[in-house]
């Protein structure tokens, strides 16, 4: 099948990016935000459990815009739409440092995609929010480094062990799970209210998100919750952890533009030596090196998202690509807004950090620039 | 990377340009062929790569768009499906890439009628080469310090002065110069003409030796130069205007009259890789081993993908802020990520590195060593990469003008 010239990024794609654009903007603007996930540095940091920051009305409003289920197929009542559209998607809740599963149900729905959980996506449709629990605590990529094991107990399988690193954990309504099964990998749909599922949430530098551990004891989970097996429970994460990079990567390359445009005001209207400190350039180059970084990341991004969309094959490579380029591009990005935004940059009261931490958590997870450039390599040892 | 979607007209005329090039694919000459056009030297190597030119030209792949009266083809759009497919079947490059790339489309936008019937047509076919004269010696990044005077005489201009950096000259018959008819206003005082340099009375082509040792760049003095006021492009005083058209194109922001063939920079990443697996390191081990390396390489090939998907990106206006954002990065990224592509290789030859061209146990001929140095050239041309920030920044991020 042929790529599009276009990405595939016709009127729908657009429509989808525009309204969330502006609905983000017009419904969580800096200072909502701030004081959504920002009023207070004590609570942030030391609770003893570190708090939620969820506007549920800002949630509802998303799922009734249709964004859980953008890329839910449309027999499972979603709109039916591809990775161009979904990455977009990411990349204005980046770019608004959106608190929210939104990002952890987008990537979840692939996951549930490639397996072909119909009902499981069909609950997303319907406005559940649902997250990843697929690694160990290495964090690594692969599969069967997942510290939950499966045993089967009749037609039902059992679930012990821990997750690590799983996304939005509270927020989630249901986990998509990766256990292990002697050599197999399971796949599995796990209510996270089901009895045996314990949340043990992390304490994490961003504000715009949850994370945790989630320890299951013995659960048990009908066969119907059993998603894939085996090579097909393979196929399913290998076929869609492409899509899983592309769409961190945007949201990265959202947040980064935030960041840039942030700057870059600053520097217009800042004075020093009676002079807009973007005159300088030793403060304007490195602002130009920042936008030229989101650039080849953006490009890759959609890049990739069209070729899984319209000939996967092509779709690791470019996906391995984007999210080592959003990853290096926001890393960079993040340090010089801290810098070029000078002592004000550096404190709590600037809204920079806010993006800032979200890139920093996005740089890592499901692997950095430097471990995408390993698998890629291997990709042209043939 | 499979094809992406053409139109029917588009594919058919890609199919055309796909079985030409396969089917007149020139034989590989007997002497050494450069990197890239600006840096060819030799009589053998000009006729060589005029010829190829010249029936790239005759079957439509040069001035694919240009109008049939001025010896284009008359098509739309399609030149960038022509320079794709040159590109792609690894052909050599056009020789005559001033002209194409910088004199035409400025002679298109600004030129008479009588002028583009006269200079556009032999452009095309290679049968006249271009080159620029812009910088001075005393006006490098700060362009509009050119002081080369031309005063009118009746309907002749006098032209004097000194131009460096001049790439082609050697083989030149016409240059596009930019010079000073007023020393009032900096900017308002520039004019631009057209001006004959082979065999044209008071016109002297000296080589410059550049750190490679070669030459392939020339200063040019003129002396009391008599050009007739018809060679003058656009009004005077509009010189300025003009030499914005001409940067545009040369730094890559608009399609010129043709270019592709020469090695892609998808194929410079390939090489380097093979070069990394054919390096023996210690311990029956290849430079491809060391995963420091391996990561340096597909950084080089993210870049070089980056570009790509970049260039294809400019032309979703969905996926664009500002029209000018991706294609003023179009010279700075190109000539920063040939240059480190030839730094890497060096780093991968390790001590053989310092082997050059000449040398028979030198890898890859000894081309790496004089690509690196050579790609300085990249980086400073067409505005130096300081004032590519500068103009990113000034005029994409509204940042306050350095000067």
């Amino acid at each position: 099948m042929a790529q599009p010239k276009d990405f595939g990024f016709g009127a729908d794609e657009q429509m989808v990016r525009d309204q969330a654009r502006r609905f983000l903007k017009d419904n969580l603007p800096v200072d909502r935000l701030r004081t959504l996930v920002a009023r207070d540095h004590h609570e942030a940091y030391e609770s003893d459990v570190q708090p939620v920051y969820q506007d549920e009305k800002l949630w509802a409003s998303a799922v009734e815009l249709g964004w859980t289920g953008l890329g839910v197929p449309v027999q499972a009542g979603g709109a039916g739409m591809g990775l161009v559209a979904v990455a977009a998607l990411a990349e204005e809740a980046g770019r608004a440092a959106l608190p929210s599963p939104l990002v952890s149900t987008l990537c979840a729905t692939e996951v549930l995609k490639a397996a072909g959980a119909a009902a499981a996506l069909e609950r997303i449709a319907g406005g559940q929010a649902a997250s990843l629990a697929i690694s160990g605590q290495a964090a690594s990529q692969e599969f069967a480094d997942t510290e939950v094991e499966a045993s089967d107990r009749g037609s039902a399988v059992v679930l012990s062990g821990t997750s690590y690193f799983v996304q939005d954990a509270r927020k989630a309504a249901f986990f998509v799970v990766v256990a292990r099964a002697g050599k197999d990998l399971v796949l599995a749909a796990v209510d996270a209210d089901a009895p045996g599922v314990s949340i043990d949430p992390d304490r994490i530098v961003d504000l715009t998100r949850d994370q945790a551990s989630v320890v299951f004891a013995n659960v048990e989970v009908a066969a119907s919750a059993v998603l894939a097996r085996g090579a097909a429970a393979e196929q399913a994460l290998a076929k869609s952890f492409p899509a899983l990079l592309t769409i961190v990567a945007a949201d990265l390359c959202g947040a980064s533009e935030w960041l840039l445009q942030t700057t870059a005001e600053y520097a217009r209207t800042r004075k020093q030596f009676d002079r807009p400190i973007g005159f300088f350039q030793a403060v304007k180059h490195p602002i130009v090196n920042m936008m030229v970084d989101i650039d080849r990341a953006r490009s890759l991004v959609y890049a990739a998202a069209c070729a899984i969309d319209s000939e996967p094959e092509g779709g690791e490579r470019l996906a391995r690509m984007a999210k080592a380029a959003a990853s290096d591009a926001a890393a960079f990005v993040a340090g010089r807004a801290i810098q070029l935004h000078g002592g004000i940059g550096f404190t709590w009261e600037c809204d920079v950090h806010i993006w800032v931490k979200r890139a920093q958590h996005n740089q890592f997870l499901y692997g950095d620039g430097t471990c995408q450039r390993a698998r890629l390599a291997e990709m042209f040892e043939a | 990377m499979a094809e992406r979607v053409d139109t029917p007209e588009q594919a058919e005329f890609r199919e055309h340009c796909r079985r030409w090039l396969s089917e007149n694919r020139p034989a590989p000459p007997t002497f050494r062929l450069p990197l890239s056009a600006i840096e060819v030297m030799t009589e053998d190597q000009r006729r060589y790569l005029c010829d190829w030119q010249n029936k790239c030209h005759a079957a439509g792949l040069v001035g694919t768009d240009y109008p049939k009266e001025y010896g284009g083809h008359g098509y739309k759009g399609f030149q960038s499906i022509a320079s794709q497919e040159m590109g792609r079947a690894g052909v050599p490059y056009m020789v005559n890439v001033i002209g194409l790339g910088m004199a035409a489309p400025t002679i298109l936008v600004h030129g008479t009628e009588e002028q583009k019937r006269r200079y556009l047509p032999p452009l095309l076919s290679a049968d006249e080469i271009w080159c620029q004269g812009f910088s001075e010696p005393g006006a490098g990044s700060d362009l509009a310090n050119v002081q080369a005077p031309a005063v009118r005489d009746g309907d002749n201009w006098v032209i004097n002065g000194h131009k460096v950096w001049t790439s082609l000259a050697h083989f030149a018959s016409w240059m596009i110069m930019l010079v000073r008819t007023s020393t009032a206003d900096k900017y308002g005082g520039l004019s631009y003409f057209i001006v004959p340099i082979r065999g044209a009375k008071g016109v002297t082509v000296r080589p410059l030796i550049k750190i490679t040792g070669e030459t392939g760049f020339n200063e040019v003095l003129f002396e009391d130069v008599v050009v007739p006021d018809s060679l003058r492009l656009d009004e005077v005083g509009k010189g300025w205007t003009v030499a914005m058209t001409t940067l545009t194109y040369e730094r890559g922001a608009a399609e010129g009259a043709g270019s592709g063939g020469g090695v892609s920079l998808d194929e410079r990443v390939r090489s380097l890789v093979r070069l990394a697996k054919a390096t023996r390191r210690g311990g029956g081990k290849t430079a491809w081993d060391d995963a420091v390396l391996r990561d340096k390489i597909m950084k080089l090939a993210i870049r070089s993908e980056g570009l790509r998907q970049s260039a294809r990106r400019a032309r979703v206006p969905g996926l664009i802020e500002d029209p000018m954002r991706l294609p003023l990065q179009q010279k700075l990224l190109t000539s920063e990520l040939m240059q480190d592509l030839a730094a890497v290789a060096l780093e991968i030859e390790g001590a053989a590195a310092s082997l050059y061209v000449g040398d028979d146990r030198a890898p890859d001929g000894g081309q790496w060593p004089l690509a690196y140095l050579n790609s300085y050239g990249f980086t400073i041309a067409a505005g130096s990469n300081e004032i590519q920030r500068n103009i990113l920044g000034e005029r994409v991020l509204g940042l306050a003008k350095s000067k």
